[in-house]
């Protein structure tokens, strides 16, 4: 188990195309960090330099106490799960999982004792002599963890693990991989562009965006206090109404600023309150509605509960302290 | 394109040592040789060469025995490829409307793949042979008195039947994948909308089999033009009176037989263009293969 | 199928029915032929059916030949052609599959120089260039070996080019778990490669088998010692040589030694056959 350093890492491809920049991550020993962002931010690229790869054009990443920059994958003491899981096909489950021991040339019995370890903690021991392609897209799943904890390596490298199964196979497989994690205490750095599996998973989320991070903190620093526009439409759902000043000019300390946030969650209807909006569309979602509808020709969206009252337009006020104030040209926060 | 690579730099050369090594040995020196010596003559007894420019390719140009090769070559291929080609489309398209006995039908038409052409020719050489062939013996009843040792027509019939016999199976598999291809809804489509068996043939099969059908003229046309040689060899030996006398025999014959180096090799650069001419129409059409 | 039309349907069986008999006559008449004695075809015309002498004849050729035609026994000719179709299909296949290791794993100066190389030798068919590569075989006094019968015939565009589609199509992250997993490239290519092309090596070597096994004109002209010859390119010799006599019947019962092996190829691995021709061709 290590700590990971990534001090100013940043990647120019050869054609001079820059995909990542800048980027400045201390990992603790033990961290469950979730890189997020959308397609193109970069997160894989990254978590790939980690891994050794992507060669790193910038900068130093560090495992532990050592400077990784030109070390082979296999010596970082890393482990990956992929997205499609890179089994071997026409291996069976047993010598996938064993390959990586058998290649540093771990002792037999060793190797025996440790697949069945993780084929314990992960149930797939009656799976053991089957091939992949035998195994349902959750078995193969545990196996590709399994590959992974066999190594008892000093990190865990998750590319995008749980994006080919299905939406409920994917709720059950985000809960155990965060219970193996706190379970086995190794140190983790995930890869998704799902902001709910972000949220649900990490000790700290880095919000990535361009190549750069946005923002780094703890699921809720970040959702309650995003630091520019575009974290604030990432993380959340239904995402943060995202409103010009001009629309609103009324709302108190909105002078200065160029977007103001309030998140669907936020706004409450109200004779009194300060918005008047013209209702468009209702989503019902069972336990909650949503409603869409536009004030001074700005889209805005609210979450009412299913037995609130609807009618063409809504007056609305907000919570308390629930306006997030962004400047004009960068979308920074202002506190 | 691959992301992941290996970052040795000697070993891709041992790699590709064995392949490279056998490449210039024997492709790239002799065909280098055949170029060099098409612009040389050599006197008599192989002892004095000179330069002689372009003059090879002239006297071929004027010989009307290269003349007649290159126009019985024409002929040659095309009746094969038409021929084998026709009978072929026929049988792939019985056999698509095949259900369960689709793979009987085609054991028992693939297999003259394996034949040798040399192989081929033999067989059929023997099915014609005048004195105790079965075909004279029948077209003798009809009047027709076959001789493929003294008419030029019967000797062409025999090396196009028997070169277009071995290539039935492989246009025939070719042509069953095609049909294979063309989605049975386009068909259902043709005929809810009142065409008959048919004008869907014509209008719907013909027109989305014509990639195959284009691929399989490419490649018959090749086959014909360089590997039936062992059907010339074995049966006729380009005879009678030069009458199936194709290029890559005539090659052969000159080079071995005549021992006319300059011709040869001028007709081995021939050779080499009409070659890359065709594989170059090829890749254009299967651009994926080189496209990288 | 869309309509039935048990008009249709009989007519495509007649037609597959005859077509099955015109593929087949020629077989159907050579062994009918190396079924009976030199005498039966003195009548004029060959019999129809097979007679009482296969047995006969088949031992006759295998094991001594027709001493008169200077060719060996048929036994020792397949054993050749065996041997040189062995040679051929397996040299083919694994100078094709490094080769192709190299131009997709690796990248390094002149790697596409490397690759036009092997690409041009589909240009370049021993037809083509059959005098100056002859020359060079017998510079080398690689005449009258098994060495010349099949080194000169294994560089192959083909099989570089269907490898290097196989490899393409294996997922990146395969090989990245396997760099993960400590593997370096030729034990990437021993463990992972080479049994993920498993059945792309067997359909390949089906089609090369035949391809080495129907060799004619490169055997005939570098093999002048009968110690080497051919099946395919002997019978040919053989032929030639009973001309005018009336030995058809030994000619036939080696033309029917000639095709077994490849044809038995073909009809027993027909799956694998069939796969290998479509995908040497795309």
């Amino acid at each position: 188990m290590a700590s990971i350093t990534l001090d100013k890492v940043g990647k120019i491809y050869a054609g001079g195309t820059r995909a990542v920049g800048d980027v400045n991550i201390d990992i603790a020993d033990g961290e469950f960090i979730v890189l997020v962002g959308p397609s193109g931010c970069g997160k894989s690229t990254l978590l790939r330099m980690v891994a050794g790869l992507e060669s790193i054009s910038e900068g130093t990443v560090r495992i532990g106490d050592r400077v990784v920059n030109d070390i082979e994958p296999a010596d970082r003491d890393i482990a990956m799960v992929f997205q499609n899981y890179a089994l071997y096909p026409h291996m069976s489950v047993r010598q996938n999982l064993a390959y990586g021991l058998k290649n540093r040339g771990t002792p037999k019995p060793e190797i025996e004792r440790r697949v069945a370890e993780a084929a314990e903690i992960l149930q797939i021991g009656p799976f053991l002599d089957r091939k992949p392609r035998a195994l349902s897209g959750g078995q193969r799943q545990r196996v590709a963890m399994g590959r992974a904890i066999v190594r008892e390596p000093a990190a865990f490298l998750f590319d995008e693990p749980l994006s080919n199964l299905d939406a409920k196979l994917r709720v059950t497989m985000r809960l155990e991989i965060k219970e193996l994690q706190r379970r086995l205490r190794t140190t983790s750095i995930y890869v998704t562009h799902d902001q709910l599996e972000a949220m649900t998973l990490a000790d700290r989320l880095v919000v990535l965006n361009a190549g750069r991070i946005e923002q780094i903190g703890t699921p809720l620093e970040v959702y309650r206090k995003p630091a520019s526009t575009f974290v604030a439409s990432f993380i959340g759902s239904p995402a943060m109404n995202l409103i010009s000043s001009t629309a609103l000019p009324h709302l108190p300390g909105v002078a200065h600023a160029g977007t103001i946030g309030i998140r669907p969650e936020d706004l409450t209807v109200s004779a009194t309150g300060p918005i008047l909006m013209d209702v468009l569309a209702v989503e019902e979602l069972g336990a909650q509605r949503l409603v869409h509808g536009q004030t001074g020709g700005e889209r805005l969206t609210v979450t009412l509960s299913s037995n609130a009252e609807l009618s063409d337009s809504l007056r609305l006020d907000y919570r308390p302290g629930s306006l997030h104030l962004f400047t004009a040209g960068e979308g920074r926060r202002i506190d | 394109m691959k992301r992941t690579l290996f970052r040795n730099q000697l070993l891709p050369w041992l790699l590709l040592a064995p392949q490279l090594a056998i490449t210039f040995i024997f492709f790239l020196w002799p065909a280098a040789q055949a170029v060099r010596q098409s612009f040389l003559r050599q006197d008599a007894f192989g002892i004095n060469t000179t330069f002689v420019g372009l003059s090879n390719f002239q006297a071929l140009w004027n010989s009307p025995e290269y003349l007649n090769s290159l126009q019985v070559t024409a002929v040659f291929a095309v009746l094969v490829t038409v021929l084998s080609m026709g009978f072929a489309l026929l049988l792939a398209v019985a056999v698509d409307r095949m259900i369960r006995s689709t793979s009987v039908y085609t054991t028992l038409l693939v297999w003259p793949y394996a034949v040798a052409p040399a192989v081929a020719g033999i067989l059929w050489w023997f099915i014609f042979n005048p004195t105790i062939g079965v075909m004279p013996y029948f077209l003798d009843a009809i009047g027709y008195d076959w001789n493929h040792i003294s008419s030029k027509t019967d000797a062409m019939t025999l090396v196009v039947i028997a070169s277009a016999w071995k290539q039935i199976s492989y246009n025939f598999l070719f042509f069953v994948a095609g049909l294979q291809s063309v989605p049975a809804s386009l068909r259902e489509a043709a005929a809810i909308d009142g065409a008959g068996p048919v004008r869907r043939f014509f209008d719907i099969t013909v027109p989305l089999l014509s990639p195959t059908t284009f691929f399989l003229l490419v490649v018959n046309i090749v086959y014909a033009m360089f590997d039936t040689f062992g059907v010339i060899d074995a049966t006729t030996e380009g005879g009678p009176a030069q009458a199936t006398n194709i290029l890559v025999y005539k090659v052969y014959f000159d080079g071995f037989v005549g021992q006319n180096m300059g011709s040869s090799a001028a007709q081995s650069v021939i050779l080499m263009l009409i070659v890359i001419a065709l594989t170059v129409v090829q890749f254009r059409y299967v651009e994926k293969k080189v496209a990288y | 199928m869309i309509e039935n039309r048990p008009g249709l349907n009989l007519l495509a069986h007649l037609t597959l029915m005859l077509g099955v008999a015109i593929v087949a006559l020629p077989v159907w008449v050579a062994f009918v032929a190396s079924t009976h004695t030199a005498t039966d075809f003195m009548s004029g015309t060959i019999p129809l059916w097979p007679g009482p002498h296969l047995i006969e004849n088949y031992s006759q050729m295998l094991g001594a030949g027709v001493s008169t035609s200077g060719t060996p026994p048929v036994g020792t000719m397949m054993l050749n052609s065996l041997i040189m179709a062995l040679l051929i299909a397996c040299g083919k296949i694994a100078i094709s599959i490094t080769s192709a290791f190299a131009i997709v794993y690796f990248r390094f100066p002149l790697r596409n120089m490397a690759f036009w190389c092997i690409f041009i030798t589909m240009m370049l068919p021993v037809e083509v260039r059959i005098v100056p590569t002859f020359q060079v075989v017998a510079d080398l006094g690689m005449l009258n070996s098994y060495a010349g019968l099949s080194i000169p015939l294994i560089a192959s565009a083909t099989a570089t080019f269907l490898f290097r589609q196989v490899f393409l199509t294996i997922p990146d992250e395969l090989t990245e778990a396997a760099r993960i997993d400590g593997a370096g490239p030729m034990k990437f290519f021993r463990d992972i490669l080479l049994p993920l092309s498993r059945t792309n090596i067997a359909a390949l070597f089906v089609i090369l088998f035949i391809y080495g096994w129907n060799q004619y004109l490169w055997p005939l002209l570098i093999t002048t010692s009968s110690d080497y010859y051919t099946i395919v390119a002997g019978i040919k010799r053989m032929a030639d040589a009973v001309d005018g006599l009336p030995q058809w019947h030994l000619v036939m019962a080696t033309a029917m030694l000639a095709m077994l092996p490849p044809v038995a190829v073909v009809i027993g691995m027909q799956r694998l056959f069939v796969k290998g021709l479509v995908e040497t061709e795309k």
